[in-house]
């Protein structure tokens, strides 16, 4: 079983970085929730499988044996919870730059790095904002 | 009292009620006032608690150490608070003008106050995932604000900053699940007890590096800056100033805190590593600089460069060292913002931060050349400024623990940040206005609102110069608490008794 988890997780980290690595705004976002989902399996997986023993102590019994670890569960709410919302949020910026800027490839999105408007050949003409 | 709470429940009362005003602008820049110097007044509470040595630490719900979550605080903690506290008086007073009424409308108070909260919940927490969860608060609120206004250059420097910082927060949590599974605990106390005993030192630092890495990404260091200098230009300078004061600052304390107290296993290792990083970006960042001509994306490049001398002190990992690091953070922090605060004025007063189009200045505007030319030669380290000391103190460590190298790569460095700073003042202060300049607004530049930070950002320059050997004193017992980790698992753990 965590041999199969572990073929897994390399699977989707490879997808998910090679999603990150087109030129697609889209496919980024998509990797980078596939790099998220390997992500909380890799913490499943390395917080030890067990197979049907609920972290419980059972009626009577002052502590509990051999069961499962539940804060790597713990940590993969609380990281899904958080990708949740970093996604959505992502998503919607996506969205915005598609709209304003018109293109969704990212090879495009050169206007804050040197091409072209800070090139040192160019001299802006108008500037936005403060 | 709990005073380590406060720097927590002060922005977060804060959030609430800039959220309850929100169609009230006045009011909440009224707030923010308020709320800032609440913040500022915790931290100082908090600093002169602990300066006597102590560690504060509270547990969360009362769960003892390593099961609940622990808030704690050493020397440096606070001397960070405090200078979180410091910058959000400053760049919220700067605010009041910086910000427009449509951005404040679309809630940018709420999201200072929870960019604040992020910060000082990373700079207090004593649990490790607990971190990743302040980044997220910190990351989602500068998100936004980076994106507010929604102007092109500001929507795809947003873009870059995600995605780069996502990914940086990928590699934080991977490496927390693999920490985990190795040492069956996330309490960074107990897991400074546990990770030496943990018999695959090689393991161990893999994770360090993985820390190395997404930390890196939220410092800026060498090769891991690019969405830096992408990014950082596009949002009002108010909110520049903030991130560049607060940011990349708490990826520094973040890699200070991993490095000094978990990751000793293998010190000649990571440290040297560390320490040719901080070399790399040093180099980098301030050739980077030399070529622009927009002030801001000029000051981007070198918040990069600086970051290098900050990771030179953690990478010597000596209790100088780690002194002149906490040192050169306070100088940098104030330095930087106050050179930002004065681009802001610049873009005022003669309408361009392209250092191609303005001129003039110093005829026209004297106080604004003197305005910048403190903050200016002290990131250059021009006695008797804050960054001649700062320097002073990263060479004599470095000349201590016999890396000359990197001492004569930092002065080097410091050389050519003269050059860069020369080049603004020649640019912008000393050639006569240009033909093609845009309008010119000469009122712009008086009002008090963006005044009185830039200066008072300057003062501080000044003053950590002048008063020198108290502060670097206080660094130094700062050191001194990070570089014994027994101290601070003793002060987490003491609650098992």
């Amino acid at each position: 079983m965590t041999l199969l988890l572990a073929i897994v997780i390399g699977v989707l980290f490879t997808v998910g970085l090679y999603m990150m690595m087109r030129r697609s705004l889209t496919k980024v976002l998509i990797g980078l929730m596939l790099l998220g989902q390997a992500i909380n399996l890799l913490i499943f997986t390395t917080g030890r499988l067990q197979r049907a023993k609920p972290p419980l102590i059972p009626l009577g019994a002052e502590q509990i044996s051999q069961s499962a670890d539940p804060l790597p569960q713990a940590l993969i709410l609380t990281a899904i919870v958080i990708s949740f919302g970093v996604t959505a949020f992502a998503l919607v910026l996506a969205r915005q730059t598609y709209t304003v800027l018109g293109t969704n490839d990212m090879n495009e999105l050169r206007d804050t790095d040197i091409i072209p408007k800070y090139h040192p050949e160019s001299v802006p003409e108008e500037e936005e904002g403060l | 009292m709990q005073t380590v709470l406060f720097p927590l429940l002060i922005p977060l009362l804060f959030i609430v009620l800039t959220l309850f005003a929100w169609n009230a602008p006045r009011l909440q820049r009224m707030l923010s006032l308020f709320g800032s110097s609440a913040l500022l007044l915790a931290a100082l509470s908090l600093l002169a608690q602990v300066q006597t040595g102590e560690i504060a630490v509270t547990q969360i719900g009362n769960w003892p150490a390593p099961y609940g979550i622990t808030l704690v605080a050493d020397l440096f903690s606070a001397i960070m608070l405090t200078i979180t506290g410091v910058v959000a008086v400053l760049v919220a007073i700067y605010s009041l003008e910086g910000i427009d009424e449509n951005r404040v409308a679309h809630g940018f108070y709420p999201l200072f106050f929870a960019l604040l909260m992020g910060v000082c919940g990373a700079f207090l927490t004593g649990d490790i995932f607990n971190l990743y969860v302040w980044f997220e608060v910190m990351l989602m609120a500068s998100f936004v604000l980076m994106a507010l206004g929604g102007e092109r250059a500001q929507l795809e420097g947003a873009i870059k900053y995600v995605i780069l910082n996502l990914t940086s927060s990928a590699l934080f949590l991977s490496a927390t699940g693999i920490l985990y599974s190795v040492a069956g605990t996330l309490n960074m106390a107990d897991l400074s007890i546990r990770l030496p005993e943990v018999n695959s030192p090689g393991l161990v630092t893999t994770i360090a590096m993985l820390y190395l890495v997404a930390f890196g990404i939220k410092a800026a260091i060498f090769p891991l800056f690019f969405w830096l200098p992408a990014s950082y230009h596009t949002p009002p300078v108010a909110v520049t100033a903030l991130f560049s004061g607060l940011l990349t600052k708490v990826g520094v304390y973040s890699l200070v805190r991993v490095f000094t107290l978990l990751f000793l296993t293998d010190v000649a290792f990571t440290h040297t590593v560390l320490l040719v990083l901080g070399g790399f970006t040093m180099v980098v960042g301030v050739l980077g600089a030399a070529a622009q001509y927009d002030m801001r994306r000029l000051l981007s490049f070198h918040i990069v460069s600086q970051i290098g001398y900050l990771l030179m002190g953690l990478g010597l990992y000596s209790r100088a060292g780690l002194a002149s690091t906490i040192f050169f953070m306070a100088h940098v922090i104030a330095a930087k913002a106050a050179l930002f605060l004065v681009a802001g004025i610049i873009r005022r007063v003669s309408g361009s931060f392209d250092l191609r189009r303005v001129g003039g200045l110093y005829r026209d505007q004297p106080w604004l050349a003197i305005l910048f030319l403190i903050p200016a030669l002290s990131l250059a380290g021009l006695p008797p400024l804050s960054g001649f000391f700062g320097k002073l103190a990263l060479v004599r460590a470095g000349l201590a623990q016999g890396q000359y190298a990197i001492v004569a790569v930092s002065l080097a460095v410091s050389l050519l940040t003269l050059f860069s700073m020369t080049k603004i003042w020649m640019e912008a202060f000393w050639k006569p206005i240009p033909e093609k300049s845009p309008s010119q607004n000469r009122e712009a530049g008086y009002k008090f609102s963006l005044v009185f930070p830039a200066l008072a950002m300057g003062l501080i320059s000044v003053v950590l110069g002048v008063l020198a050997q108290p502060v670097y004193g206080l660094a130094d017992q700062a050191a001194g608490v990070l570089m014994q980790p027994a101290l601070y698992a003793a002060a987490v753990l003491g609650g098992l008794r």
